[in-house]
């Protein structure tokens, strides 16, 4: 049984994050989500320190809103005092993670439920651990498979209703502006799906490995795609076989079950790119061919 | 000016504390086929987008049919430069040119079958329909190119901004926008074209806006193509000059004999 509940919420983490990465990744923009992901860390320390509690909603809340605090800071510095955009990341994460840590060190000092262990590379094995148990004695699941299932529902429901706006935001923003849609709106409602996303998933697969989850499944799914709403099914299916091999995976060679998953996404990324490519050499001169001048 | 697209007025725009526009000021007359050149880095595109209130002016106002930009957003297009997407987004054809049909309002509804007919028309316009099923990185520049006017096109707009549409195109493409042009003027569309060809100027434009941060002249192709306003645009450039100043006295403009040092 715990074998099922750890496939089926990695399965979720990797879908939830592989939507929202697939937007990330043709924006440009996949390592503002690396920062994100980094740089909640403050949030999810303040939160905890107030609530006392790893799975609260004020966790959620204001870890969330740090992650937009991040991405708000990183477009400032870029725009307004004109760093370059990579640098500007790496300011910000890098001192909002580096203020984090600190906070760890101090205010919660040999807390055995938040350390920099587990912020970093989480532990999808253990997610066991902490059960929902309702009547008494039924066993319903762990409580971060419904934290990650309630995720899920969120940002669903924002990418159906708000598709055509995400996706005019992701092909070409001055144009959508022209229009008279506010982009800064829309780009601050996906960087929010995003914070969220990084959030509710460093406890069970860390901070640094959801990255992975956030760029690889999409990258692989705009390799084998070419229409939006195929490269977001592939991406989230490339996302469910990483998490179902890379458990398998662990388990036959008893290691690390996240990294196992990133490592079996690798994979999958690998032979995609090979087959495009096979498919390219044989197929390109006939398609060069139709193409009038 | 009684039949006024759009009116800029002392404008001036910085990036960065330096000014890219200095102080522009004219009038646009509605209806006709206006070309915008100067050389590189004169703010040719900064003007565009300041005009779609992409940029935030310094100072100054823009009017189009003397509105404000927010009121007149329906009868306004733009066409950005082809360089400034990535064409490997996962597309068609039709997808891109429904874009043109997306609206504040309707962002979080189901394109409607007046939308449907729209788009597959705009293609026809361009002659991509044999396309349109087609991923946007499986054509030509030129295809591409023609995207994005077809696009502009679903807007159902009245005056259609275009930045630098004729750069890296094949001669099918250029033709196809030309005649669009034509019959887009027939219609009394106002189109506004940042052009940097200049041998190509008089031919394609009824009225021209030459540029350098300031307006250096505004006027008929004769008007503005003098020698004294294109050395004043372009400066030290001696060998486009010469090649300018060649073109004129080819097609026999007006210029002065004296001064001729190129």
């Amino acid at each position: 049984m715990n074998e099922f509940w750890i496939i089926l919420t990695a399965s979720i983490v990797a879908i939830n994050a592989a939507l929202l990465g697939c937007f990330l990744l043709l924006r440009k923009m996949s390592m503002v989500g690396d920062a994100i992901s980094h740089a909640v860390l403050p949030g999810i320390v303040v939160a905890y320190y107030l609530s006392g509690d790893k799975t609260s909603i004020l966790l959620l809340i204001g870890a969330t809103l740090t992650g937009v605090l991040t991405s708000y800071l990183i477009t400032f510095l870029s725009k307004k005092a004109r760093i370059q955009g990579d640098a500007s990341i790496g300011i910000t994460y890098t001192l909002l993670f580096a203020v984090g840590m600190i906070m760890i060190s101090t205010w919660l000092k040999g807390n055995v439920d938040i350390d920099m262990e587990c912020v970093l590379y989480g532990d999808v094995a253990l997610i066991n651990l902490d059960k929902i148990i309702i009547d008494g004695n039924l066993y319903i699941g762990p409580r971060a498979f419904y934290v990650e299932i309630i995720a899920f529902a969120i940002i669903i429901v924002s990418l159906l209703w708000g598709y055509k706006g995400f996706k005019i935001l992701s092909f070409n923003e001055d144009y959508a502006q022209s229009l008279g849609i506010r982009t800064g709106r829309w780009h601050y409602f996906l960087m929010t799906l995003v914070s969220l996303t990084t959030v509710v998933a460093f406890e069970v697969v860390g901070a640094i490995l959801v990255v992975g989850f956030l760029i690889v499944p999409p990258a692989t799914a705009q390799l084998l795609t070419n229409r939006l709403p195929f490269m977001l099914i592939v991406a989230a299916l490339v996302g469910i076989v990483s998490a179902i091999g890379g458990y398998y995976l662990a388990v036959w060679l008893n290691v690390s079950i996240t990294a196992a998953m990133i490592v079996v996404s690798g994979l999958i990324f690998s032979l995609a790119f090979i087959y495009v490519r096979f498919r390219e050499r044989l197929g390109n001169k006939s398609v060069t061919e139709h193409l009038p001048i | 000016m009684n039949n006024c697209a759009i009116e800029v007025h002392n404008l001036t725009t910085t990036y960065g504390g330096a000014p890219v526009l200095w102080d522009i000021d004219f009038e646009l007359p509605a209806g006709q086929i206006i070309g915008i050149i100067g050389p590189n880095g004169s703010g040719k595109t900064t003007l565009l987008k300041t005009i779609m209130g992409l940029l935030e002016p310094s100072s100054g106002y823009v009017k189009i049919f003397d509105q404000d930009l927010e009121k007149m957003r329906e009868r306004i297009a733009y066409v950005p430069q082809r360089e400034s997407v990535d064409w490997d987004f996962p597309a068609t054809v039709e997808d891109v040119v429904m874009m043109g049909r997306y609206r504040k309002a309707n962002l979080f509804r189901r394109s409607n079958r007046t939308d449907l007919a729209v788009v597959a028309e705009s293609i026809e316009k361009v002659g991509l329909t044999p396309f349109k099923k087609r991923q946007i990185a499986q054509l030509s520049g030129g295809q591409q190119q023609r995207v994005f006017i077809a696009r502009a096109l679903a807007q159902k707009a009245d005056v259609y901004l275009m930045d630098e549409p004729f750069v890296g195109v094949d001669a099918a493409t250029e033709n196809a926008i030309l005649s669009l042009l034509e019959e887009m003027k027939a219609q009394g569309k106002t189109v506004l074209i940042i052009h940097h060809d200049l041998q190509t100027v008089s031919d394609y434009f009824d009225y021209l806006v030459l540029l350098n941060t300031r307006l250096i002249a505004k006027g008929t192709p004769q008007e503005v193509l003098t020698k004294e306003n294109l050395s004043n645009a372009y400066g030290g450039q001696l060998t486009l000059l010469a090649k300018v100043a060649n073109l004129i006295k080819e097609n026999e403009f007006p210029i002065r004999e004296k001064d001729m040092d190129l």
